[in-house]
């Protein structure tokens, strides 16, 4: 008896241990930075002319690993423009990594290497950069995706709603039910933006359509992913598009069960050779080497990327990615148009007015919100079913 | 119809979970807990699809899946029953080192794409209405996993060999006294058990996902080992057990596309709860019986 009572508190012990733990991300078990360089010491000087130039390293962290057909995959082959760009400065970088204090341990190993530009690119390494930046003056960091930034961070980021707006124009054409689903990680804004952009791309072509949301609360778990891809399609979904850091599994399984489906990230349509749509794509490569430049040069301070810089559509930092074979013509024609008009600017995706789940109006009549004010989004537009957590 | 779509969600999503439950089962009956199950399955997993990718073969993968969970619960048993270190400080342990270990021999195999096993709908049965597709419609290792249950049941219950196995949990001087070495009944069932849990891992990377992403299991292996105390070791109850977590977790993502307003977070924690109530419930039960040597290190005497 009591050892029955003994193994099982144990037991409850380790389950919330887990829970802990796949809470938030893995432990950092591989990170595949480079040996460290045996660079000497460098002055500490924090003028601004100085800020991010001399160093011998560029360091790059991933929260996920560099192959997973996604967000961290597109990261990645920006940092190897960087390296072809650059081929005296190593490229240092970090698979893996933390949202956590790890990824400040990470960064201050590679400062200690060389590096006098880093680039976190997650989400929620902006506080641990942050934290970092404040100790180390001379070194410049460009987060990916940050509301936030200090004197010697900056945030870049891409307008990804563009493409997915298009996408979801694509997707209301080509779905037969009117159902589409969205399986996302967690109610960030930056989720909440793509879902509603998705949305009302698919409403100008079919105003009944709608857009049922599935939270997973992971970046990448294949078994929950399958899951969520499997019980959207049950509830009579027929194209099926997600927010999550890897995709294979929802694509494939998606394919199997003969469901469309729109990816995100990167190019899947090999994974899925009859029902891939189109998908909304990261063009990080020149972005990144312009990025390294312009520190190396010591431009930092008061260049666009000091502060919060949005690549565009326009800018080729965002795609929309290649159609499936099994788009008609006078869809992806359609679609096309609509890509010119946004280009040119006649077309406005969150042009006024905007309404949220509720019917109450977010954007009013004529009103055109900031690219700020759309990062800032709490709430998801009429269509979208599926709720937030208040 | 979402009755039906939950309880085939059950199935679909609790079948890794379920095949470890039952590997743990068997471990446990023999007086080992194995907290490394987590640490089996991902083996499992990585193997399975690492064969599977070579071979183009899932039966194989499936094979070498079971084998590399095997490999890690021998490490388990080793330390365990050769070296006498404590059961669960190991089982932990051993948990990390499974995650780290296939972490990075898996970082190739991120990208990789594989056929894999796919759901084969059964002619005839498929057709029963609503049971037909909640039973019959599923990949191969689904349906051998659910005959492994009664199998289970009838080894362990109904013959010699499960007479041993359950000595070995219960009683071990009895086994001596009758010429069979304890030690060597443990270490069978520990690596038995480390091969089922193999296979639910594998079951998880080439059935049902298709994909190999590091630490893909979730916490599934911790959720097995739990259920095997909710089922009372008895191997019918820990697939109802691991079907109850599946329709959990196939539940929260129906009732979320219902538009209801209930906060995700809440229901990421409904599998977890719902398998903790269940715990509390039979911790309370009289009729739960604990093998009386678990936990125990057989060093002769029984110590522990």
């Amino acid at each position: 008896m009591k050892m029955k009572r003994r193994a099982s508190s144990v037991l409850l012990g380790a389950l919330a241990l887990i829970m802990l733990i796949t809470g938030c991300s893995q432990p950092g078990s591989n990170s595949s930075s480079s040996p460290s360089g045996g660079s000497s010491e460098t002055p500490s000087a924090s003028a601004d002319a100085s800020m991010g130039t001399g160093g011998s390293a560029v360091g790059f962290i991933f929260v996920g690993t560099k192959d997973d057909y996604g967000y961290n995959q597109a990261a990645y082959l920006g940092s190897v423009a960087v390296e072809e760009a650059y081929p005296d400065l190593k490229v240092l970088r970090a698979e893996n990594v933390p949202e956590t204090a790890e990824a400040e341990r990470v960064m201050e190993q590679m400062i200690k290497d060389g590096a006098k530009i880093i680039f976190p690119t997650s989400y929620g390494h902006l506080e641990p950069a942050l934290n970092v930046a404040k100790r180390h003056p001379d070194v410049v960091f460009f987060h990916q995706g940050g509301l936030k930034t200090s004197t010697n961070v900056g945030t870049y980021f891409g307008t990804i709603w563009e493409p997915v707006y298009l996408a979801g124009v694509a997707a209301g054409k080509m779905s037969k039910t009117g159902k589409l689903g969205y399986i996302v990680s967690v109610p960030i804004p930056q989720v909440l933006l793509n879902v509603n952009a998705f949305t009302l791309g698919a409403r100008s072509v079919n105003p009944d359509a709608t857009t049922s949301v599935v939270f997973t609360g992971s970046w990448c778990d294949p078994g929950q992913q399958a899951n969520a891809a499997n019980s959207l399609i049950d509830g009579g979904v027929d194209v099926l598009s997600l927010h999550q850091d890897c995709m294979k599994t929802v694509i494939e399984t998606a394919e199997r069960r003969g469901v469309m489906t729109v990816g995100y990230h990167a190019d899947a349509s090999s994974l899925a050779p009859n029902g891939w749509i189109t998908g909304s794509l990261w063009n990080w490569p020149e972005l990144f080497v312009e990025m390294v430049k312009t520190a190396q040069d010591g431009q930092f301070k008061g260049s666009k990327f000091d502060g919060k810089y949005r690549g565009t559509l326009a800018d080729n930092v965002v795609q929309l990615g290649s159609f499936g074979a099994n788009v008609p013509a006078d869809v992806v024609q359609y679609v096309e148009d609509q890509k010119k008009a946004l280009l040119d600017g006649t077309l406005l995706p969150f042009a006024g007015p905007v309404k949220d789940q509720s019917g109450g109006v977010r954007i009013a009549e004529g009103e055109t919100p900031t690219v700020e004010q759309l990062e800032g989004s709490d709430y998801l537009v009429e269509g979208v079913i599926g709720s937030i957590p208040k | 119809m979402i009755l039906a779509d939950i309880l085939t969600g059950a199935i679909r999503s609790g079948t890794s979970v379920m095949l470890a439950s039952q590997g743990e089962l068997v471990s446990e009956r023999a007086g080992v807990i194995n907290l490394g199950t987590e640490g089996s399955m991902l083996g499992g997993a990585l193997g399975g699809f690492a064969v599977t990718v070579w071979t183009g073969n899932p039966w194989l993968g499936a094979l070498a899946g079971g084998l590399c969970g095997l490999l890690i619960a021998s490490i388990h048993a080793f330390l365990v029953l050769s070296c006498g270190a404590n059961q669960l400080a190991t089982g932990l342990t051993i948990m990390f080192f499974g995650m780290g270990v296939t972490a990075f021999f898996g970082r190739g195999f991120v990208s990789e794409q594989i056929v894999g096993f796919n759901p084969v709908a059964l002619p005839l049965l498929s057709d029963i209405p609503f049971l037909g597709p909640i039973l019959f419609n599923h990949d191969p290792l689904t349906y051998l996993s659910i005959l492994l249950v009664p199998l289970l049941w009838y080894v362990i219950f109904r013959t010699r060999i499960g007479i041993m196995l359950r000595t070995a949990g219960e009683r071990e001087e009895v086994l001596f006294a009758s010429g069979i070495n304890p030690k060597l009944v443990r270490y069978l069932a520990v690596l038995a058990g480390g091969f089922l849990a193999g296979i639910g891992g594998a079951q998880l990377s080439i059935a049902y996902t298709h994909a190999w992403v590091e630490n893909m299991t979730a916490g599934r292996g911790v959720v097995a080992v739990a259920l095997v105390i909710f089922a009372s070791w008895k191997p019918a109850r820990a697939m109802l057990g691991a079907y109850l977590f599946g329709a959990a977790q196939a539940l929260q993502l129906t009732v979320q596309q219902q538009g209801y307003a209930i906060s995700p977070f809440f229901l990421f924690m409904v599998p977890y709860l719902l398998t903790l109530l269940a715990l509390l419930i039979v911790e309370r039960r009289k009729s739960s019986r604990t093998p009386e040597a678990l936990g125990k290190v057989f060093a002769g005497e029984g110590s522990g």
